[in-house]
């Protein structure tokens, strides 16, 4: 069976979640091999087993965080002429679609962006589902030749373990001189949260202008830190400056598929939408009724969120015991 | 300095958005055409930059005869001059080929600075800024939510999962940005007036050196297989808040295990 590249998120040692849905994807489509950057392979290599990973790719002597993109896509695209493989899983992040773009340039290779879902075809070859404008319409593309490049919308595809070996093997690569083009000279992280990634959660509580200031939507974090879940924000809240940017969910944003999609104090433009409508469950705590989030809420509440959350908080607390 | 914005229209997200049987490429005629939203963002930090370092502004976008509306306005927002690639054989161009074409675009018009939105609102792929970078062997300075010129360098703030990298290169570069970097400006009716009389060179792929079989379906190695309109969501159940809306969600949430 033709191997399938699965580039790893990865922090430090530590797998993201995503990769473990990126290897889920890959073995309809072959035998899964992950592409490791960087320092922390023989940590992660249960993880990577416990997940099907036949082969583990390891470039472990680069520091490929200090440049933009571009090493990354390097590497893959020597793995690709060395192992020809039958598809490139990599994650749908802002970032991971840069690799691919780049990745594609390289191979004159099809990319597929943003897939929600991903099955082989009767010949084998990768069908890829879409969720187009904000999930309206659904897609289903493939490449016309070759193999496919794909990036996978995170929390889409749920992981499910099987047997792997997730053997490391060490390959020889170096960064070129214009992969290096683009430095990276520092790194700002707003302050670390135990919350879970945005992207990733099973849980996203997003807070929108009905919160009313920087400090009226505290009560997001509160209510998202007594679910487990990530933090999001409408545009007008980022915009506002009372969350920062990096949280935005919508069109000019992020886009979340999680398991709960909590929207408080937001009204559902379609710019919003865009970014969350594929989420599996949606609540809403809205003061007007006519606000069209609740068109698409499973369950809703119209009243002041001031209120309404603080109470959701405590019985949550309360049903914890 | 020669700066280039990338300027694509694309259907308003606010219009009814469809494909067109058979090809499952955008219905381009079916909605209102408009500046994709980030490239507002583009244009305006080009002016900008222009403003500051002196420069030229020059807008370039690939797209069929309508979008000489956008290109016009982007004109109007006080850019010098456009290009506008256009030629029938565009048609279903996916990412890379579109990379190719502008690229090519590119190579003729010169650049020290190509500013793009970081995607667009219709295809939303996000790829096409590092493809660029890739193909013109440029330094790729994408996700930015500033932008400060030195002499020939360029130094952003790239948007992280939690914050930002700070990301430095020598021009030429690649740049796209996010909405956070600026406000753009309206057109001025002094600007509206001058747009008219701005130069906009129109290209057709011969022009650009691109064969035809490299552009449009025949040069785009990805293709739809089949589309249907997603099933609209099931509003559910709406409770008005009496003293005890928040207890109800929270009934809600456990009875879907989620507490």
């Amino acid at each position: 069976m033709a191997e399938v590249l699965v580039l790893a998120e990865h922090s430090g040692s530590a797998v993201k979640k995503v990769t473990t849905e990126l290897l889920t994807a890959a073995r309809r489509l072959g035998s899964p091999s992950v592409v490791w950057t960087g320092p922390g392979s023989d940590e992660a290599k249960a993880k990577l087993a416990e997940f099907g990973a036949g082969k583990v790719y390891v470039a472990g002597g680069i520091d490929f965080d200090d440049y933009v993109v571009a090493p990354k896509a390097e590497l893959l695209a020597q793995l690709v002429a060395s192992v020809s493989p039958a598809a490139v899983l990599i994650a749908g992040s802002a970032e991971g679609k840069e690799v691919a773009g780049r990745l594609a340039v390289k191979t004159g290779l099809g990319v597929l962006t943003d897939a929600v879902d991903v099955a082989a075809a009767d010949d084998g070859a990768a069908l890829v589902s879409h969720a187009n404008f904000g999930g309206s319409v659904n897609v289903h593309a493939k490449v016309k030749s070759g193999a496919a490049i794909i990036t996978v919308r995170p929390n889409a595809i749920a992981a499910l373990p099987a047997d792997g070996t997730a053997d490391l093997t060490p390959v020889e690569f170096a960064v070129s001189d214009a992969a290096k083009a683009a430095k990276v000279i520092s790194r700002e992280a707003a302050q670390k949260s135990a919350r879970p990634d945005l992207q990733e959660a099973q849980i996203v509580v997003s807070g929108g202008r009905g919160t009313g200031s920087a400090d009226g939507f505290h009560v997001i974090e509160d209510l998202a830190d007594a679910l487990g879940a990530a933090v999001g924000a409408s545009r007008a809240v980022t915009d506002a400056g009372w969350y920062p940017h990096a949280f935005q969910v919508g069109q000019t944003g992020k886009t979340v598929s999680p398991q709960l999609y909590a929207a408080i104090g937001i009204s559902g433009a379609i710019q919003h939408r865009a970014g969350m409508q594929t989420a599996k469950t949606i609540i809403a705590v809205n003061k007007d009724a006519e606000a069209p989030i609740f068109e698409i809420a499973d369950f809703g509440v119209v009243g002041d969120l001031f209120t309404v959350v603080p109470q959701l908080i405590d019985e949550i607390a309360k049903r914890k015991g | 300095m020669n700066i280039v914005v990338l300027v694509k229209q694309v259907p308003d997200t606010e219009s009814e958005r469809k494909l067109v049987p058979g090809s499952g490429t955008l219905d381009r005629a079916a909605a209102d055409g408009v500046i994709n939203e980030l490239d507002e963002y583009a244009i305006e930090e080009g002016l900008r930059i222009a403003q500051a370092h002196g420069g030229e502004v020059t807008i370039l976008s690939v797209g069929p005869q309508r979008a000489a509306e956008s290109i016009r306005k982007a004109l109007s927002m006080g850019a010098d001059k456009a290009v506008h690639v256009l030629d029938d054989g565009l048609a279903g161009s996916d990412a890379l080929a579109t990379s190719a074409v502008i690229a090519a675009a590119l190579g003729q018009v010169g650049f020290d600075l190509v500013i793009a939105g970081s995607e667009s609102t219709d295809a939303r792929t996000g790829v096409v800024p590092a493809m660029l970078a890739e193909r013109l062997g440029v330094p790729q300075l994408t996700q930015a939510s500033k932008v400060d010129i030195e002499g020939s360098s360029v130094t952003v703030r790239r948007m992280s999962d939690d914050g930002y990298d700070v990301v430095t290169a020598s021009l030429p570069a690649v740049i796209s940005v996010l909405e956070k970097i600026n406000e753009p400006r309206y057109p001025s009716f002094k600007g509206i007036m001058a747009a008219k009389k701005k130069p906009v060179q129109t290209l057709a792929l011969a022009d650009l050196g691109v064969s035809a079989d490299s552009a449009g379906s025949a040069g785009s190695v990805t293709e739809v297989v089949d589309f249907a309109a997603r099933p609209p969501r099931a509003a559910g159940v709406v409770v008005k808040d009496e003293g005890d809306g928040g207890a109800k969600a929270a009934a809600f949430l456990a009875e879907r295990k989620f507490i």
